[in-house]
């Protein structure tokens, strides 16, 4: 192996892991404001790069179905649950507020949809049809679950992953896609060949890491968020709601989701199903940074993105293999690093 | 009686499916083959409170090591089973060990991990078949009768199934069985009893990595074919759904829910394309649904369903007499616990600093002291569950500062909890029972076999034996959950003595407790004195103490105030300030 080859390499790798790491920080963050170990997280890297290509060929994506067929479950949901309890009075305006955005996005999209928009309002659009799916699946999933054990949580969070996959395959078929890339610029640096495309995602990760982090240091939501994932009841005791932390974090989730299938469209071919395993690299980054640490989970996230790289040059049909395994070293690395408390159901 | 009635239409059930149609007859089979491995996640996810998606992956690991085996090698089938078992048995602890060190959700990832590497190398490695798989697997060979016959494979899956379930249902009725059973609640109160609670949770793993792989097994050589397909990561979630379903706390909700997502299952991929006029696993999404909704408001499955049409189950008598082997106390009056400068540090704050007391045999000793004055943290240092700063603790002529919780109770130490720790569910009978792990000495195998009869028999017995001595004879089958707290302090403190302790650790056990019960609990403990049993109790209440003790330690911010008999106590101005204010 050659100096150039390291160097496409580990420039891969550098694509990916910035994906990686994006992905992995919104895991830490819904973890630690809701305790739900969310595995639908890549459900939205693949419905982003889906919809961007749909949006790009001029045709409504299958989204805004998926959408509303979501925001109608919610409705159903809610209507049922507040039936239950006698709270009828409240359902007009429940209803509205889970109906209405999704219905006034879902209309918006089918009007822009053929208009061949410039590539930058397409994001856009891809980001709107996308950002209210997280509130809604929290809505509907996990805040009745608010009180269930972690264990319980993430049983749900597995079968929210199977109904988004599923769905997936109703609205977009088991076609694969791949967008165009954002430019198709070369920059040469030093004899190496970096792709217009890399840039972005270097760019735009950096970018968005650097909004997280002052979104999480200098505003009230963002402060009220780490409040919450450090300590529940005592946030819940300072007029903190759990409910709308959980919403918001929710909200980040698919953004940082939907903005990382945008990313990663160009770079490889996207099923309705290749979220899943992305999401789960994602996993493996959160986990080397014990759920908890940002920078810690980041630098994990790279450590994927190198590892998957330069395996699939050397054991090309074994990258995921060595990818996932390598999950057993990093647990083991963890389980002999902490100090472990007792948690109790 | 009508329990007994279903059991039999089960059975009978069970024997006239082969006499439909070849359809139902499959569809029995796989619901067998689920069976088993749902048992084995009811004991991990309903029992244990830990879960794995990985079930899938160790069925695959059981089926292609028999596949692999049998047709490279020619290997007979029965030789693969121990090799595939051996192979299971091993990674199953490598990760178990790995993992439940640490908190519950890391099992569950380390398990999805798995099971897709797992599954990538099944479709990768040549030798395995890749995606094609292995085909011409070696029929089973059962005392020379072949076992080609549908029918036959039919009985013995559902043989082996029935037995795993006997097995299992054998193993929750025993000493590590009631261990288990406690692990949902945290590994502390079974850990001071002797238990070592990260053992029993990578027993329940393996054990049901076991049962997965035995399926697995089963399935190479009735389909003789073996894919990648059945053992991915899709699979082992909705294993899971089967127990989610059918109902997570009960060996017959795994069975439940097999059969309902095996139907499910074959009805929707019948149904559901042909509505939707494309070709696809559409069921995941009804499956994905129906969790949702029942672990919202259903959370205890289907066969809670059943459950309540049921009456409830007969309570065996007890036995009178119990005769286990019982520790002598020490001579009256030698001494018994030595605290020796025992310090602890929360970074710069000294929780209890430079305490030194003694307690001799056969005396109460009180260690008092307003809120907050470090009481609970000398508790908890003498009972090995938090690390010391400094100092030691000598119990005997054993040094047991420094030592697991679990050792310092095999040394005869046995503690109550201030905040009760007793498990709802189970009879008071049962709870009872925990305290005595370390009396008896049967093992998983013999428990599973029904070959520990005999010493749970005087278990049981010595348990009631304790719970008629604090009074709660007539509390004994109710549900430990649905006494009043006072009553619930009480049953700590016959767990305690189940353990036949030397000493034993009270703390706080008049907390909550009425006028009238603290005066019934004063008189168990000096009567309990009197055998001869030696009590450090935790304790604010002066009142409560001051006719009780022999002699009382005063610690007021983290330091020894007092010492001394209890009038002078009462007497005393630097404890009178501390408890009243000063003037």
């Amino acid at each position: 192996m050659d100096l150039s080859t390291i160097l496409i390499l580990s420039q891969d790798a550098f694509t990916s892991g910035a994906i990686y790491a994006l992905l992995s920080l919104a895991l830490i963050l819904v973890f630690g404001v809701t305790r739900v170990v969310f595995i639908p997280q890549g459900e939205f890297v693949s419905y982003g790069a889906l919809t961007l290509a749909s949006l790009q060929l001029g045709v409504v994506p299958g989204t805004v179905w998926l959408l509303l067929i979501l925001a109608c479950l919610a409705a159903i949901m809610e209507t049922v649950r507040l039936l239950l309890s006698g709270a009828v009075r409240k359902l007009p305006r429940s209803l509205a507020v889970i109906l209405g955005p999704p219905l006034m996005i879902a209309v918006l999209v089918k009007v822009c949809a053929p208009m061949h928009l410039a590539l930058g309002w397409q994001i856009l659009l891809t980001m709107l049809l996308v950002m209210p799916m997280g509130p809604l699946i929290y809505r509907v999933a996990f805040r009745p679950l608010a009180d269930a054990s972690a264990l319980v949580l993430l049983i749900a969070a597995v079968a929210v992953h199977f109904v988004l996959v599923g769905l997936g395959l109703l609205f977009f078929g088991a076609e694969g896609v791949r967008t165009p890339p954002f430019s198709d610029a070369q920059l040469t640096l030093a004899g190496l060949n970096i792709s217009g495309q890399s840039l972005w995602v270097y760019a735009s990760s950096f970018v968005f890491i650097g909004l997280l982090a002052w979104f999480f240091s200098k505003t009230l939501y963002g402060k009220a968020l780490r409040a919450v994932a450090f300590n529940r009841n005592g946030a819940r005791l300072v007029g903190i709601s759990p409910d709308q932390a959980g919403t918001l974090s929710f909200a980040l989730a698919s953004i940082i989701g939907c903005l990382s299938g945008v990313l990663i469209g160009p770079i490889t071919t996207i099923y309705y199903d290749s979220g899943f395993l992305i999401g789960l690299k994602g996993f493996v980054g959160a986990i080397f940074g014990g759920m908890a640490s940002y920078p810690l989970a980041a630098a994990g996230a790279m450590m994927v993105g190198f590892s998957e790289s330069f395996s699939s040059f050397w054991l090309s049909g074994y990258k995921d293999v060595v990818v996932f395994t390598m999950i057993i070293p990093v647990l083991l690395w963890r389980s002999l690093s902490t100090i472990h408390y007792e948690e109790e159901e | 009686m009508i329990r007994r009635i279903g059991l039999i239409l089960f059975l009978l059930l069970l024997l006239i499916v082969p006499l439909l149609p070849s359809y139902y007859l499959t569809m029995g089979s796989y619901i067998g083959l689920y069976s088993m491995v749902a048992i084995g996640l009811v004991l991990l996810t309903g029992v244990t409170g830990l879960t794995s998606f990985g079930q899938a992956a160790f069925m695959g690991l059981g089926a292609y090591t028999s596949a692999v085996l049998t047709t490279q090698l020619a290997w007979s089938p029965w030789l693969t089973l121990l090799v595939a078992l051996a192979l299971t048995m091993l990674v199953a602890f490598i990760l178990g060990a790995i993992t439940l060190r640490m908190g519950g959700h890391y099992l569950p990832l380390a398990t999805i991990a798995w099971g897709i590497s797992l599954y990538f190398l099944f479709g990768t490695i040549p030798l395995l078949g890749g995606s094609t798989g292995i085909s011409d697997v070696q029929a089973l060979n059962l005392f020379g009768l072949e076992l080609r016959d549908e029918r036959l494979f039919y009985y013995l899956i559902w043989a082996v199934c029935l037995v795993a379930l006997w097995i299992s249902t054998n193993l929750l009725d025993s000493r590590e069985g009631r261990a288990i059973r406690a692990l949902k609640g945290g590994v502390t109160m079974v850990e001071a009893f002797g238990a070592s609670g990260l053992r029993l949770k990578n027993i329940v793993f393996i054990y049901s990595a076991v049962l997965a792989c035995l399926a697995g097994w089963l399935y190479a050589h009735m389909q003789r074919f073996v894919n990648p397909s059945p053992f991915g990561l899709n699979q082992g979630i909705e294993l899971l759904f089967m127990i989610i379903i059918g109902g997570p706390f009960s060996f017959w909700g795994a069975i439940s829910g097999a059969a309902v997502i095996t139907l499910l299952k074959t009805f929707l991929q019948g149904i559901l394309p042909k509505l939707i006029g494309q070709s696809g696993n559409f069921e995941i999404i009804v499956f994905g649904i129906i969790i949702v909704a029942v672990l919202q408001w259903m959370r205890g499955g289907i066969w809670t369903l059943v459950e309540r049409l049921l009456p409830p189950k007969e309570n065996r008598p007890v036995t009178d007499s119990s005769d286990l082997e019982m520790r002598t106390q020490p001579r009256h009056g030698t001494l018994l616990l030595k605290v020796d400068d025992m310090s602890k540090a929360y970074g710069g704050l000294m929780a209890v600093k430079n305490m030194s007391f003694e307690v001799s045999s056969g005396e109460i000793v009180g260690l008092i002291g307003p809120n907050g004055a470090g009481k609970s943290t000398m508790f908890n240092l003498i009972s090995g569950e938090i690390p010391r700063s400094g100092g030691s603790v000598q119990f005997e002529s054993h040094i047991i500062s420094g030592l697991h919780p679990s050792q310092i109770a095999r040394l005869g130490l046995s503690r109550t909890f201030q905040h009760v720790r007793l498990i709802p569910g189970m009879t008071t009978l049962e709870n009872v029972m925990i305290g005595a792990y370390l009396r008896t000495h049967d093992g998983i195998f013999q428990a599973g076999l029904r070959m520990n009869k005999a010493a749970d028999e005087r278990v049981r017995a010595e348990a009631a034996h304790q719970l008629r001595r604090v009074g709660l004879e007539e509390s004994m089958f109710l549900p430990a959950g649905s006494l009043p707290l006072g009553k619930q302090r009480i049953v700590e403190i016959a767990r305690a003595l189940c353990a036949d302790p030397l000493l034993l650790l009270l703390d706080e056990p008049a907390a909550g407790l009425r006028h009238l019960e603290k005066k019934e609990l004063a008189v168990l403990l000096s009567d309990l004195r009197s055998s001869g049993l030696s009590v450090l109790i935790v304790e604010h209440d002066m009142e409560f103490l001051m006719n009780l003790v022999d002699r009382f330690v005063v610690m007021e911010f983290g330091e020894k105030l007092a010492e001394g008999l209890p009038h002078e106590i009462r007497s005393n101005p630097a404890v009178l300030e501390a408890y009243l204010g000063g003037v």
